[in-house]
């Protein structure tokens, strides 16, 4: 028997099946979403909630990423640093059938109108922006490119900053005009508590035992 | 900048007038006789207009269960949830401004002189997406000509019912409320401008604005005020109540103009609800024909 830490006392959250389970959830958003196109439940514009779900879900992963390094800095709970590579693929994973609904289903490849609309639009502008930056984070993120790149891996990942910024203020434009901003407003304050956390421990580093990494 | 080039054409231009009347006719024939059939009603009510379109009509769910009428809530979703804390009876429309016969009415001596009839129209949302709907009503210049405008009224102003027991939507203050439109009164006396009291042969149900709205199918959806309790004439140009919310967004004009974009939604294409594809937005909402003569000397770009 190894010595008990408060890391070992709770091993059990994070048993062997911890990760699939979180796994099988990730996907739930996925899979409820092709049981509505199934069953026909998505309403009466069933490509609006397609994309806007799938947005909402690359989100939500993005700041669930962001969450676990503060949960560990917060409540000790390092385990649960073990699910951040896999939440964060899952962002990228559900950016690219945001992105990907959006070419095809919304605007059926037309690109002329594509690009109009990047260049038109600022929310499609930023929300471009965004996935964009999420590209070299999901690229980068096997073991052999980590020991790659170093200290430079550390660098390159602090884009997750800016760009789960940029995917807020893309969906708070989209629903802009004084309107419809209680749920995008919803994710700019997790958002902020987790951004303000890490720049609270990296502008007071007395009270920050831990590094501050993502 | 004036629009110069000619509008598009539509189907009715490229089809024989009376040949197009026939197959109408044959169709609405064919509907009617299901429509009958189906429900045991009897023989419709409602005149056919030269005004209708031939377009596929938009399934009866999705035009009942899809709607932005934020006096119930922001969801799509919402208003069908909803909107059936409002209560449509008793109902009374206010008229007054500059009109000879100003005054309450009730409801139903707002509708008795009016015989119904279906208009199906093309409805285009600012948002980007449009339907086609049967309604069922009559002309809203036959209604404001029985207050007898004076030569002072320049312009018609709207207001929805403000009272948010029945709307919950309006205990948050995401519009101004009451919600407010208006229009021109030539564009209010035109004979398109519809007052709708029902659609798809049946009365009106809350969420699409029951018991009476505006029609107005050339402009973006949300000109067309829902559950109206006032009427005003007046000789300023009116407040609306979007265009007081994002006045670089919502203009007085609002008409469909796939040249002049949002800033959050291009206006060069549409999706039909229950199409996979998008198609393209016609000038005026395909009514070019009917109500560009309107805007003759306006400029669209700035009067948008």
């Amino acid at each position: 028997m190894r010595a008990q830490t408060a890391v070992q006392i709770r091993e059990p959250y994070f048993t062997k099946a911890f990760k699939p389970v979180v796994f099988a959830l990730a996907l739930l958003p996925l899979a409820l979403l092709g049981w509505g196109v199934w069953q026909d439940t998505l309403g009466a514009n069933p490509i609006e909630t397609i994309t806007r779900s799938l947005g909402e879900w690359t989100l939500r992963f993005l700041l669930l990423t962001l969450l676990l390094s503060t949960l560990r800095r917060a409540t000790g709970w390092v385990q649960g640093i073990r699910l951040r590579r896999m939440l964060g693929l899952f962002a990228f994973f559900y950016g690219v059938l945001h992105l990907l609904s959006y070419l095809w289903l919304d605007q059926f490849f037309d690109w002329a109108e594509i690009w109009y609309d990047i260049v038109e639009r600022p929310f499609i502008t930023v929300g471009m922006l965004a996935f964009v930056l999420m590209t070299p984070l999901a690229l980068t993120s096997f073991k052999a490119a980590i020991r790659k790149l170093g200290r430079n891996w550390q660098r390159l990942h602090t884009l997750i900053y800016p760009l789960t910024m940029l995917g807020v203020l893309h969906f708070w434009w989209l629903a802009d005009s004084k309107s419809r901003t209680e749920v995008p407003l919803i994710y700019a304050v997790l958002l902020a508590v987790l951004l303000g956390e890490r720049l609270w421990r990296w502008s007071v580093p007395r009270f920050s035992k831990t590094p501050v990494t993502h | 900048m004036l629009i110069k080039r000619p509008f598009d054409l539509t189907d009715n231009d490229v089809t024989d007038y009376a040949l197009y009347q026939r197959r109408r006719d044959f169709l609405k024939t064919l509907g009617g006789i299901a429509l009958i059939g189906a429900s045991g009603l009897p023989l419709s009510v409602a005149a056919k207009s030269t005004f209708s379109t031939d377009e596929e009509q938009t399934p009866f769910d999705d035009i009942t269960t899809y709607n932005n009428f934020y006096e119930f809530g922001t969801d799509k979703s919402d208003p069908a949830q909803y909107a059936s804390m409002m209560k449509t009876s008793p109902w009374s429309v206010t008229v007054d401004g500059e009109c000879a016969k100003p005054g309450k009415l009730n409801l139903e001596d707002i509708l008795k002189p009016h015989s119904k009839e279906e208009r199906i129209y093309r409805l285009r949302c600012v948002e980007g997406w449009s339907m086609v709907i049967p309604w069922l009503g009559f002309p809203l210049a036959d209604l404001l000509k029985r207050f007898e405008p004076t030569s002072k009224a320049k312009y018609v102003s709207f207001e929805t019912l403000f009272d948010s027991e029945q709307m919950p939507g309006q205990k948050r203050n995401v519009l101004d409320w009451p919600y407010a439109e208006g229009l021109r009164l030539d564009e209010a006396m035109h004979p398109l401008s519809f007052i709708a009291t029902g659609l798809y042969g049946k009365d009106l149900l809350n969420q699409n604005g029951a018991p009476l709205r505006l029609v107005v199918p050339w402009k973006y959806g949300f000109k067309s005020i829902k559950s109206i309790v006032k009427i005003s004439f007046v000789e300023k140009q009116p407040d609306t109540s979007w265009g007081r919310s994002a006045p670089g967004e919502y203009g007085f004009y609002s008409n469909v103009n796939p040249e002049v974009d949002h800033p959050r939604w291009s206006q060069r294409k549409e999706r039909r609800i229950g199409e996979f594809r998008k198609r393209d937005t016609l000038m005026f909402n395909g009514y070019a024909e009917q109500v560009a003569s309107l805007y003759s000397g306006l400029d669209l770009r700035k009067n948008y």
